[in-house]
């Protein structure tokens, strides 16, 4: 009787080509590769200059993670985590912060939940930022990239100031947040968002509105609707296809049940579509932005009264936490033995699949030309998948 | 293949716009760019406040900071002499080591780009070696709001001054265990209190119990180094918590209640069952004596070694001024007799209401043992020196202790002065108060100066003692009645000492006082009693300022003879007896063993 994994199913990746028709070349594709996010690998056969066979490699990263915070106490992993996504390391700060805060049943003080809920919509806007300037670069507008990683360096200013920071903020501890807004900081967000709105109304006319990109984006990478389960696509690469899916507004955490928006979708489900989806959100993270601004407590503790963190025992316990982050649903299953360290961590980032089972699939059949812009419109993080 | 529209192909053209703005980037080296005023730099150290405790080392995921020796550094009280060194190769800047520095010494400057071609000097000791940014703003700093230490201690129940005054139980009630559990979590494992404590008791391995709920694994760790244990968990001077890193930033750890917590876990019939100290004979004899802490101590430490010991005390029980000292609200008797008997069951002999010099001779004890110890403390009280001091209603504050713990009637009537402001001066006036006595306590200098334990006298505030501070007995008078003496005091101005001493009373002449009271009791301090010491090895014992001097493991010049306790050191209390009953110890065992001298 056949197992289970030798029944053919209709999503199996295809067999690789023959190689020894002399009808396919083989080439590499990254890791060094100006067209690849992160450091990743595709190996691709292409048949002319169209893709026959896509497999993916990883490895070319730091790794291991998990097991790392296996062999570290509890507030020696919170510098620790950040890492996982680099572009973007709040969610994960966030996720394991709020992981333990479940086990230990920590309650948040409010204004830590809203200084929060900012630096999380402000590393939103960062990371679609980068994403839009990369975008734009891999379908030959470099231009557009140095306008937005501008404006995303502006986030970056802010960052500084607010957590110590620039990239790894290291600014969401279990527990709370490590420090209050500093003097006149709200101005100087709403100054940079001003700027944030500015340029993206020139990238829709730069970009969106482009005959050029158009010819390039639409109609390229389909995900059909079937897929999205089968597959485990999230974010907006699943909101592009029609699912009204966002777990701020599905399962809100933090202080989203506040705020005011609507979750974007849209149907045509291709690169153009699935930018369309991001762009429109970075209006909302603006919005977002400010109304958290608008609404956040003026003062109060920002941090919850933890154990002496040299001996933290955290209670035995298992809890797995989500949040949405740019490209979809991010979780943390977590499970503790009562000991000073975790007995085990399970990371689970949405370029998991992204960027491995859907990318493999979603390349064939395209222009060795769109690959880059391809594995952009999913929007992927190599560290998520050797985490 | 979408449809060409025209705006769609025009728009992008809106691109040209931008070649007429200014560019984004900065002109470095020409223009530069501080870090935020919180921004996470360069590490700087106040090498002055640090005090090398080592928790950065501790909490630094990245095993980037080292703790190493520093020239011109030694290590002192409260010191380990050690500083952070930073390894840049390995450091990710996330300040941890910042949030959780005791003393607030370690930070951050906000400078974030250095240049050098020296790999080595990306190993540094900030604060020491001289960096491009010890001059620049500070960056990152702990918000003050927030902090990963545990900086308060958590209420011990105590009774009432009111119940205190009506009873001798026992004050403090000690930890629960919840309680102990939060207080021994505070601990940061610096191990600068080992350094401190006169006996290096292994201070945060025994809190670590605590937190692990083990507790015969505690007791085994208070026993590697101190027999005295359940008496040190109540009434240690604690100059260990006086080092706690906790102290720079909130309340030091109560390591004297988590001790006691540890033996009030255990009842003493299991001491036996979880120490299993087994004695192997080694033929050898010591006399000791005296019997209070530090000849019980050396006796223990001495019978662990194989050697056959006999005690020598005068008293009818055994503990010197523990038991005739110290009253019992501070430390019950059971909780003393636990230590004692514990030390007695290893068979130790001991022989009570024994007098050297008079029961028995010194010289006996000398010939027929391998060495002596004595350590007999300090027990005749030192004299007032004004006139009229033999007043039959004048007492010692010593002799008023001992009668009340020996449950005699000190007779100090109900109206009392105690004259003096030590630990001793504190207990005779707080045992007369619940001997419904009311008592004045006169002190030539102010409160602060007092040598008295703060909580000793603050409980003493507390039973409504009246403190007279800055005020000089002149004269001590017969009253009519004979169980009255008067006294004559006058106020004194404290005048600041030119040498850069502590500033000293001076008599006012013109604001002499005179009061009558029923008793008066003298409190002024103590001194030793040698009279049982032959000639010739009186002789041969060096004394310095009523002290003897003898070598760090307590040899005096004549190699047999031994001694420890009040009588050798400076600090005349408990735990520096024990830590020398344990010093003799290993001398004499150096001695008799090896056949060698000690340092």
């Amino acid at each position: 009787m056949p197992s289970i994994s030798q029944q053919p199913h209709k999503f199996d990746p295809p067999l690789e080509p023959d190689l020894t028709s002399g009808k396919y070349v083989k080439i590499w594709h990254g890791p060094q590769h100006p067209g690849i996010t992160g450091n990743m690998s595709l190996e691709l056969t292409i048949c002319g200059d169209e893709v026959a066979h896509c497999k993916t490699h990883v490895g070319y990263l730091h790794r291991g993670f998990e097991k790392l915070m296996e062999r570290r106490t509890f507030i020696q992993n919170f510098p620790v985590v950040c890492r996982i996504a680099v572009p973007e390391p709040a969610f994960n700060e966030y996720l394991y912060a709020a992981a333990i805060e479940e086990i230990a049943e920590i309650e948040v003080p409010e204004l830590a939940q809203w200084l929060r809920v900012l630096n999380l919509e402000l590393m939103r806007l960062a990371s679609y930022l980068m994403w839009l300037g990369g975008s734009s670069g891999s379908f030959g507008m470099t231009t557009v990239y140095q306008w937005t990683v501008t404006h995303r360096d502006y986030i970056l200013d802010l960052f500084e100031e607010m957590t110590g920071a620039r990239i790894y903020h290291m600014y969401i501890t279990p527990g709370g947040v490590r420090a209050k807004l500093p003097e006149g900081f709200k101005g100087r967000v709403l100054k940079v968002m001003q700027g944030v709105e500015k340029l993206l109304y020139e990238v829709e006319k730069v970009v969106f509105n482009n005959h050029v990109f158009k010819l390039r984006s639409q109609g390229l990478g389909i995900i059909s609707k079937d897929m999205i389960d089968e597959y485990g696509i999230v974010g907006p690469n699943q909101r592009a296809c029609g699912f009204e899916r966002d777990l701020r507004k599905d399962q809100p955490y933090l202080v989203y049940d506040q705020l005011d928006f609507e979750v974007v979708t849209e149907t045509e489900s291709d690169a153009y579509t699935r930018a369309w989806v991001r762009y429109q959100e970075m209006h909302q993270s603006v919005s977002m932005i400010r109304q958290v601004l608008d609404k956040m407590p003026e003062g109060g503790s920002f941090h919850a009264d933890l154990p002496n963190v040299l001996h933290w025992n955290v209670p035995a316990g298992e809890t797995y936490v989500k949040a949405e982050c740019t490209r979809g649903e991010y979780g943390y299953y977590m499970v503790t033995d009562g000991s000073e360290y975790l007995q085990r961590i399970h990371i689970r980032g949405p370029s998991y699949t992204h960027a491995v089972s859907v990318m493999e699939k979603l390349a064939v059949g395209i222009n060795i030309a769109d690959v880059a812009g391809l594995m952009v419109s999913l929007h992927t993080y190599p560290p998520e998948i050797e985490r | 293949m979408p449809k060409m529209k025209l705006k769609d192909i025009i728009s992008p053209f809106y691109v040209w716009q931008r070649s007429f703005e200014k560019p984004y980037t900065n002109n470095k080296p020409i223009d530069e760019r501080p870090g935020a005023p919180s921004y996470r730099g360069f590490h700087v150290n106040d090498i002055e406040k640090c005090v090398g405790c080592g928790t950065c080392e501790t909490i630094c995921m990245n095993n980037a900071i080292d703790m190493v020796p520093v020239e011109n550094l030694t290590a002192q009280v409260g010191d380990s002499g050690l500083r952070p060194r930073f390894d840049y190769g390995r450091c990710c800047w996330c300040a941890l080591c910042v949030d959780i520095c005791t003393t607030s010494s370690l930070r951050m400057s906000n400078e974030y780009a250095w240049v050098t071609d020296n790999p080595d000097d990306f190993r540094f000791t900030p604060g020491v070696d001289e960096k491009p940014w010890d001059d620049h703003p500070l960056g990152y700093r702990r918000d003050p709001d927030y902090s990963l230490l545990k900086l308060e201690r958590p209420a011990m129940t105590m009774l009432s001054a009111e119940e205190g005054l009506n009873s001798f139980d026992e004050v403090v009630h000690g930890f629960t265990p919840e309680q102990a559990i939060v207080e021994a979590s505070r601990c940061v494992e610096c191990n600068i209190c080992v350094a401190t404590c006169p006996a290096h008791m292994n201070i945060p391995g025994y809190i670590k119990t605590i937190r692990e709920q083990d507790f015969e694994q505690g007791l085994r760790l208070l026993y590697e180094t101190n027999p005295f244990s359940s008496t040190c968990g109540r009434i240690c001077t604690h100059r260990c918590e006086d080092d706690c890193v906790i102290s720079h930033l909130g309340k030091p750890l109560a390591i004297r209640w988590l001790k006691r917590y540890i033996t009030d876990q255990i009842p003493a019939e299991k001491y036996q069952q979880i120490l299993q100290h087994k004695i192997t004979e080694n033929g050898k004899k010591v006399a000791i004596v005296g019997a209070g802490p530090g000849g019980l101590s050396a006796a223990y430490f001495l019978r662990l070694k194989g050697y056959q010991v006999s005690v020598y005390e005068s008293a009818e029980k055994a503990g010197g001024m523990l038991r005739y000292g110290v009253p019992t609200y501070r430390l019950p008797d059971d909780a003393l007799d636990k230590d004692i008997d514990y030390i007695l069951s290893l068979g130790v002999s001991i022989h009570y209401q024994t007098t050297v010099g008079k029961e028995i001779d010194f010289q006996v004890l000398y010939d027929e043992n391998d060495a002596v110890f004595f350590s007999t403390g300090l027990n005749v009280p030192s004299g007032l020196r004004i006139k009229g001091e033999d007043h039959p209603r004048v007492l010692s504050g010593l002799q008023v202790l001992c009668d009340v713990a020996s449950q005699r009637d000190p007779g100090v009537g109900k109206k009392v002065a105690v004259i003096g402001g030590g630990n001793v001066a504190m207990d005779a006036a707080r045992v007369c108060r619940r001997i419904g006595a009311e008592v004045t306590i006169l002190y030539r200098r102010r409160i602060e100066d007092m040598p008295a334990d703060p909580e000793e006298i603050e409980e003493a505030q507390a039973e409504k003692c009246k403190f007279v501070t800055q005020a000089i007995p002149g004269l001590i008078e017969k009253a009519k009645s004979l169980k009255q003496v008067v006294i004559q005091w006058g106020e004194a101005e404290m005048v600041a000492d030119d040498n850069g001493g502590r500033p000293r009373p001076v008599l006012q002449e013109d604001k002499m006082h005179t009061d009558s009271y029923d008793c008066i009791i003298s409190a002024i301090g103590q001194a030793g009693n040698y009279s049982f010491l032959p000639e010739d090895i009186k002789q041969q014992l060096v004394s310095q300022r009523g002290k003897f001097t003898v070598s760090n493991h307590q040899q005096t010049s004549n190699t047999k003879v031994f001694i420890g306790g009040d009588i050798a050191n400076k600090t005349a209390d408990a735990i520096s007896a024990i830590a020398d009953g344990q010093n003799a110890a290993i001398g004499i065992d150096e001695v008799l063993s090896l056949g060698m001298g000690t340092k």
